[in-house]
């Protein structure tokens, strides 16, 4: 009973390191990491923890660049270990040719991005603007990642866990879309169950052959084009049963007359503004995609049946936008607003948008 | 091995040899003369005798042996291009007790990888890294390598590699033996008996040495391209004796300090 209190207790906790102690707590077997703010957190707890876990093997290793680090992760991973890593927007570019390796050899793993402000060497603040990057591929050829995207230091624990689920179901890596403000700021955080999350048999490993399996090979290289285009049908034949996984969080919906969509912290700001825009008696709702790939197309195709229009609202030039007005195919007006280069809207800030947008219809209606 | 053959009811003959039962029965694609067969018999030999089938997991590169594992009958992943030995890496940390060796080719390893190689030496991973030196770019079609010889007409070198342009040819394994994290690092070749038989040994040593978590154990292989040096395979045995054994010396370049 004590045992069960204190796994349920509440700590307060960095997101970074919360999504640290979920790893640990998922029993990942190896994280392969390189320094880069704004996500330091995870492997710094990691090396300190972890040698005080004497239950725990979990190797930690700081690699040479974040090239080696994702190239590590596909080692383990096609020797059947849980595996992840985490960085911060260039960090991920680097290793977005690794990702493709990974996707095509369909390894399951987990891929931490605590984005920050590009393009370039950009800031280290708070962003959203990997968003295309994320859940359109980033890499060379036809794939796709499993992306979720948390709005709250819970949610950066909880989120490891799940990861971890999708990835070892679908043999598919799965990023945790994340941001700087996410990973550094401090909430109140119940973490995972330590040792809940099950392992299951991987016979597909580079395990060493034993005698009575052929040689397991872990590849992406088909050279014969009939076979690569096997390959490819294989994956989207994947990728379309995924769709299956797709979550979203509505808010105040059932009556809105006004949608803001918006993931991650932005949807933190667009909660704030419902009830600013509620106190005004302006019937707004929230929905907040929870995988960005998966997205919810069919949900917002619905909603726009109900609504006026849709705000998407994001850190960044627009990007979630696009998957939004394919959502909803042109039947409602899909406004933007957002802020770039590490930079943060406030709640008011979308309420103001709001009210323009709606003034500005009624005088076209007038 | 001594198993006996009956190609007729008269006539019994002796099997004195037969290919290592760890190599698969995919022909070889590569070209006529290239060392790389060499290699992977020999190795896959030292599997056999060495009984460590079910426990060896190899990386390949991308380059001519990218097919590697198509060869090697035992468990094998396929690296992005000079990334084999942090995949090998990967590999040994969450398989310690299991043997792992990466196999890669000097533009893989010498020069997109150069990083990757420092470092994984440098941690001294337990592994066993197989370095096949030709000095050029097979897979792609002859292009010159970080180990190209000074002069050595290539697809990007049509006049010959110039030290003043592109710099000299880089001695890997003498740059690597610096680090403390290798173990044993030695230059072999295959271009005779003596020079396969000797290859062997190495590779026999460093499996050992990986049995007991010595550190990176390091075999370069110089070897021969025809097709990529536009040679005939006996005038590619005879640059590579007169040229490429001049600058690159066959022979131990670090062993145990017992």
């Amino acid at each position: 009973m004590e045992k069960e209190i204190k796994t349920e207790e509440a700590r307060l906790m960095k997101g970074n390191e919360a999504l640290a102690e979920a790893a640990i707590r998922a029993d990942i077997d190896a994280y392969f990491g390189y320094p880069i703010t704004p996500q330091s957190e995870v492997i710094e707890y990691l090396t300190r923890e972890v040698p005080n876990r004497k239950d725990k093997k979990t190797v930690v290793l700081q690699a040479e660049s974040e090239v080696a680090s994702i190239n590590m992760v596909y080692g383990a991973a096609g020797a059947g270990a849980r595996v992840m890593t985490s960085s911060s927007s260039p960090g991920i570019s680097l290793m977005q040719e690794g990702i493709s390796y990974i996707a095509a050899a369909e390894l399951p793993c987990l891929v931490v991005n605590v984005v920050r402000g590009g393009p370039g060497l950009g800031t280290i603040q708070p962003s959203q603007s990997d968003y295309f990057q994320a859940t359109k591929g980033g890499g060379h050829g036809d794939y796709h990642l499993i992306v979720l995207a948390p709005a709250s230091v819970q949610e950066m624990a909880d989120f490891v866990f799940e990861a971890f689920r999708l990835a070892e179901k679908y043999r598919n890596p799965v990023m945790i879309l994340s941001d700087g403000a996410l990973g550094q700021m401090m909430e109140k955080v119940i973490l995972p169950k330590d040792g809940s999350l099950s392992k299951t048999a991987k016979p597909w490993a580079t395990t060493g052959k034993t005698k009575d399996r052929d040689h397991n090979i872990i590849t992406s290289l088909f050279i014969q084009p009939e076979e690569m285009e096997k390959v490819n049908l294989h994956l989207q034949e994947k990728y379309k049963v995924i769709q299956s996984e797709v979550r979203y969080e509505e808010i105040q919906t059932e009556d809105a007359e006004i949608l803001l969509v918006a993931f991650g912290l932005s949807a933190r700001i667009c909660q704030k503004t419902v009830d600013l825009a509620r106190e005004k008696g302006i019937k707004v709702g929230l929905l907040r995609p929870i995988t960005l790939y998966p997205f919810p197309y069919e949900r917002l195709k619905e909603l726009s049946n109900q609504v006026e229009f849709m705000l998407d609202v994001e850190m960044n030039a627009g990007q979630m936008v696009e998957d939004v007005r394919l959502s909803v195919e042109g039947k409602v007006p899909v406004h933007f607003i957002g802020r770039m280069g590490g930079m943060i809207l406030s709640p008011e800030d979308v309420l103001n948008k709001i009210e323009s947008i709606h003034e500005s219809q009624n005088a076209v209606n007038a | 091995m001594n198993e006996k053959l009956y190609l007729d009811a008269e006539v019994e003959l002796e099997q004195v040899y037969s290919k290592p039962k760890s190599l698969t029965d995919v022909p070889f694609h590569y070209c006529p003369g290239c060392g790389h067969s060499v290699v992977h018999k020999v190795l896959m030999e030292v599997v056999d005798e060495l009984g460590i089938q079910e426990d060896l997991i190899g990386v390949a590169p991308v380059g001519c042996s990218v097919f590697a594992y198509h060869y090697m009958n035992v468990d094998m992943q396929e690296a992005a291009h000079g990334r084999a030995s942090a995949v090998a890496t990967g590999i040994k940390r969450v398989l310690p007790d299991k043997l792992v060796f990466s196999y890669q080719g000097d533009g893989d390893l010498a020069a997109i990888g150069t990083a990757e190689t420092i470092h994984t030496i440098n941690r001294g991973e337990n592994i066993l890294m197989i370095f096949i030196n030709n000095g050029i770019y097979g897979m792609t079609g002859g292009q010159m390598a970080p180990t190209s010889l000074i002069g050595q007409i290539t697809s990007t070198t049509p006049y010959g590699r110039s030290a003043a342009q592109i710099g000299n040819p880089i001695k890997i394994s003498d740059l690597i033996s610096l680090l403390p994290g290798a173990y044993y690092v030695t230059r072999q070749a295959v271009y005779n008996p003596n020079a396969v038989r000797k290859l062997k040994k190495a590779l026999i040593k460093s499996i050992e040495y990986q049995k007991q978590k010595k550190g990176t154990c390091f075999i370069e292989v110089v070897s021969n391209c025809p097709s990529g040096w536009k040679m005939t395979p006996v005038e590619s045995i005879k640059f590579l004796e007169e040229q490429m054994i001049h600058t690159y010396p066959l022979g131990d370049l670090k062993v145990p300090q017992n």
